[in-house]
């Protein structure tokens, strides 16, 4: 979508970045990304850039004080919930992807030792990575995005940043918790797991399909999607297909939505409405359950799984969170504080 | 003497004649496709179902088919099916409308920017996380605002062709709206708020209520009125403006007045479903091949062609994938092979 034709700006930055590169005259060493390719790397790396939001989320996870800053600034009610120093960095914008939005100069001024993205490994993204890293004559690593390889994904950019021991140990917590979860509810039947709807956009209409990314977190949480008919992407459906489905649970980012459909005659004969079990996922700092689909839903698996199967998760949730928000967000909670990030994100009528 | 005013009489009466069977005809083809989409779906539901429901809310016969049926059919599928007649007929009516007062085939409801600044108004409201009344509401505004200042520039760039100044003015207009609803696609949200733009902005009768049609309908009848009352003059308006004055209309009372009202109801239509390409553009030039150029017929032949065509499409939408396809995307691609085979079957008769 983007092009990175050199313009003269462009041209004169690249020069630019390639100096800076040589003239640091650190010691190189060979590092090979998710992707395969391989990336020489600065001896010491103190500042990194994120080139998506789920990079972002990784990398603030992993080595906060590394980052150079965010790929867009964090929202003000996401602020008590960011380590001091991360609050007042400043936004690059995305590098790929679509729509991106960094400028170029801005990335260079921002003097980064190695840019850092998460996300797919195709074909596209690679090549994107290696035009990005010409361009600007800083290193460019690429790593796996997919939720099931989070932990893989830590011990590589503890690698290549130098961090393997904080890495080790985020990788072994991701690793309990999807272990944890996938452990309790592998016992129960596929047929007597509730078939879960992804409600998306200002109707709810929008979902992701069984396969898609932005459901990962669903089907290992213990649920069915019930938009299993789809090519793994977002789509929208009729309000009808979403009453044939009757899903047992809707889970939705949008409060306004689920406060809506509780006198909505379209949505009120539905098994999830009329039981209470509409849940709206926590937002901050990054959402629970998508947007982006980072290492921020490894939250948002143990807290679905436990709506979905309240019987198998005896640990209270709020103390789940504390520990989390702790040890990959570096922030205390007090008890109140995850309490109310829990409670203002299930409507009145659950529980 | 006597002779030739029988002979007008016969005339008249063979007219008349034909006029009252081509409208029952039309009446019933619409009738029936209304039915079948109501008993069509990917809920099931019976043409039994379909009767007993409507035995019920029309007749007051007692309800035998579930509660959820009669949402079904009453919540999601009638005011679907209303509003695929309302919009389709609408935007085929302005467009025919458009095409006349601009002399030009290539014209469509869109041409003085009413989509760009209604797609314009439904981002800021998607960007700004509004719900969905507010979201129409802001559509509607940007849409009539958008001809608004078209016709203010057209007034105020006194050229010699007024029509080509307007033509102009909304090629601009719509570019610079065009670049808003970029720029807000590039602010959004890529995981979260950007699929929603997109989808809004294909165009769908997917979550269309009775409460929507009926916030509308009173500006599609608003709209509609002059266009149908002074039909017979938009035949001389498609004369030019000087062969017109000469025959006595006031192109400079009368265009303002016609805009005002394919305005509206475009607006009105747009804000209520996205962006519903090729309908208003094709439909006019079906009816003109079927019931020649005379706007005493083709305003009338384009209404029922532009309701039923629509309605048609829509059961394709909602009935072909899980998935539901966007409006805009299957008018074009059913719409305009079909243009292509009239416009090499019926040459003779353009020409």
């Amino acid at each position: 979508m983007r092009e990175f034709a050199l313009g003269r700006g462009e041209a004169l930055a690249c020069a630019l970045g390639l100096l800076l590169a040589s003239a640091g005259g650190t010691l190189a060493r060979p590092f090979t990304d998710a992707a395969g390719r391989t990336v020489e790397l600065p001896d010491r790396i103190e500042r990194v850039l994120p080139a998506g939001p789920p990079a972002a989320v990784l990398l603030y996870s992993l080595a906060p004080a590394r980052m150079t800053g965010w790929v867009s600034a964090p929202r003000p009610e996401a602020l008590p919930f960011l380590e001091p120093r991360t609050r007042t960095l400043p936004a690059y914008g995305r590098l790929t992807g679509r729509g991106g939005t960094a400028n170029v100069e801005g990335v260079l001024a921002a003097k980064p030792d190695v840019i850092a993205d998460s996300g797919s490994l195709g074909p596209t993204y690679a090549s994107l990575a290696d035009k990005v890293q010409a361009q600007t004559g800083i290193p460019y690593i690429l790593l796996d995005g997919s939720f099931a390889s989070t932990p893989n994904t830590y011990r590589q950019l503890g690698a290549a940043l130098g961090l393997q021991a904080e890495a080790d140990a985020l990788a072994a917590q991701a690793q309990d918790l999807i272990d944890g979860v996938a452990k309790a509810i592998g016992a129960t039947p596929q047929d007597q797991r509730p078939r879960v709807y992804y409600a998306r956009g200002p109707r709810g209409l929008e979902t992701g399909f069984a396969g898609s990314i932005n459901t990962e977190v669903l089907e290992l949480a213990g649920g069915r999607n019930v938009a299993e008919s789809g090519d793994g992407r977002l789509g929208s459906v009729s309000p009808e297909q979403v009453l044939a489905w009757n899903p047992d649970v809707i889970v939705t980012l949008d409060p306004a939505f689920a406060t809506a459909i509780r006198t909505d005659p379209l949505w009120r004969d539905i098994k999830a409405v009329q039981s209470g079990r509409v849940y709206v996922v926590p937002q901050q700092p990054f959402p629970w359950f998508d947007a982006p689909p980072g290492i921020n839903r490894l939250i948002g698996l143990r807290w679905l799984a436990g709506l979905l199967h309240p019987d198998l998760f005896p640990e209270p949730m709020p103390d789940v969170v504390r520990r989390f928000y702790q040890r990959f967000y570096h922030v205390g909670l007090d008890p109140e504080q995850a309490a109310a990030l829990l409670r203002s994100t299930v409507p009145d009528t659950a529980r | 003497m006597s002779r030739t005013v029988l002979e007008a009489v016969d005339a008249a009466r063979g007219h008349w004649g034909f006029r009252v069977s081509a409208t029952l005809l039309s009446g019933f083809v619409l009738l029936a496709l209304a039915l079948l989409a109501l008993a069509t779906g990917k809920y099931p539901v019976s043409l039994a179902d379909v009767a007993d429901v409507l035995g019920h809310r029309l007749l007051g016969l007692p309800a035998r088919a579930s509660a959820t049926i009669d949402t079904v059919i009453m919540k999601v599928r009638l005011p679907r099916v209303v509003a695929a007649l309302v919009v389709g007929a609408a935007l085929s009516a302005a467009g025919a409308t458009y095409q006349g007062l601009f002399r030009n085939p290539l014209v469509s409801p869109d041409i003085l920017g009413v989509s760009a600044g209604a797609g314009l108004g439904a981002v800021l409201g998607i960007y700004l996380g509004l719900p969905v009344a507010p979201i129409q509401g802001l559509a509607f505004l940007g849409g009539l605002g958008a001809v608004a200042v078209v016709y203010g520039i057209g007034l105020a760039v006194r050229r010699q062709d007024p029509v080509l100044t307007l033509v102009l003015a909304g090629v601009a207009v719509g570019a610079v709206l065009g670049a808003g609803i970029s720029l807000l696609k590039v602010l959004a949200d890529p995981y979260d708020q950007l699929p929603a733009i997109t989808f809004w902005l294909l165009g769908s009768l997917s979550s269309v209520s009775l409460g929507d049609v009926g916030a509308i309908l009173p500006m599609m009848l608003l709209g509609l009125a002059p266009l149908v009352l002074l039909r017979w003059r938009m035949n001389l308006m498609s004369l030019g403006d000087e062969e017109a004055r000469a025959l006595g209309v006031e192109t400079r009372v009368l265009r303002p007045i016609l805009i005002a009202g394919a305005t509206l109801i475009t607006a009105a239509a747009v804000s209520m479903t996205g962006v519903i390409g090729w309908i208003g553009l094709i439909v006019p030039h079906v009816a003109r091949l079927l019931v020649g150029p005379d706007y005493r017929r083709l305003l009338p032949a384009s209404l029922a062609l532009g309701a039923g065509y629509l309605l048609a499409v829509d059961l394709i939408a909602r009935t072909a994938a899980t998935i539901e396809v966007p409006l805009g995307i299957l008018t074009a691609l059913v719409g305009a092979p079909f243009f292509l085979w009239l416009l090499a079957a019926g040459r003779r008769r353009i020409a």
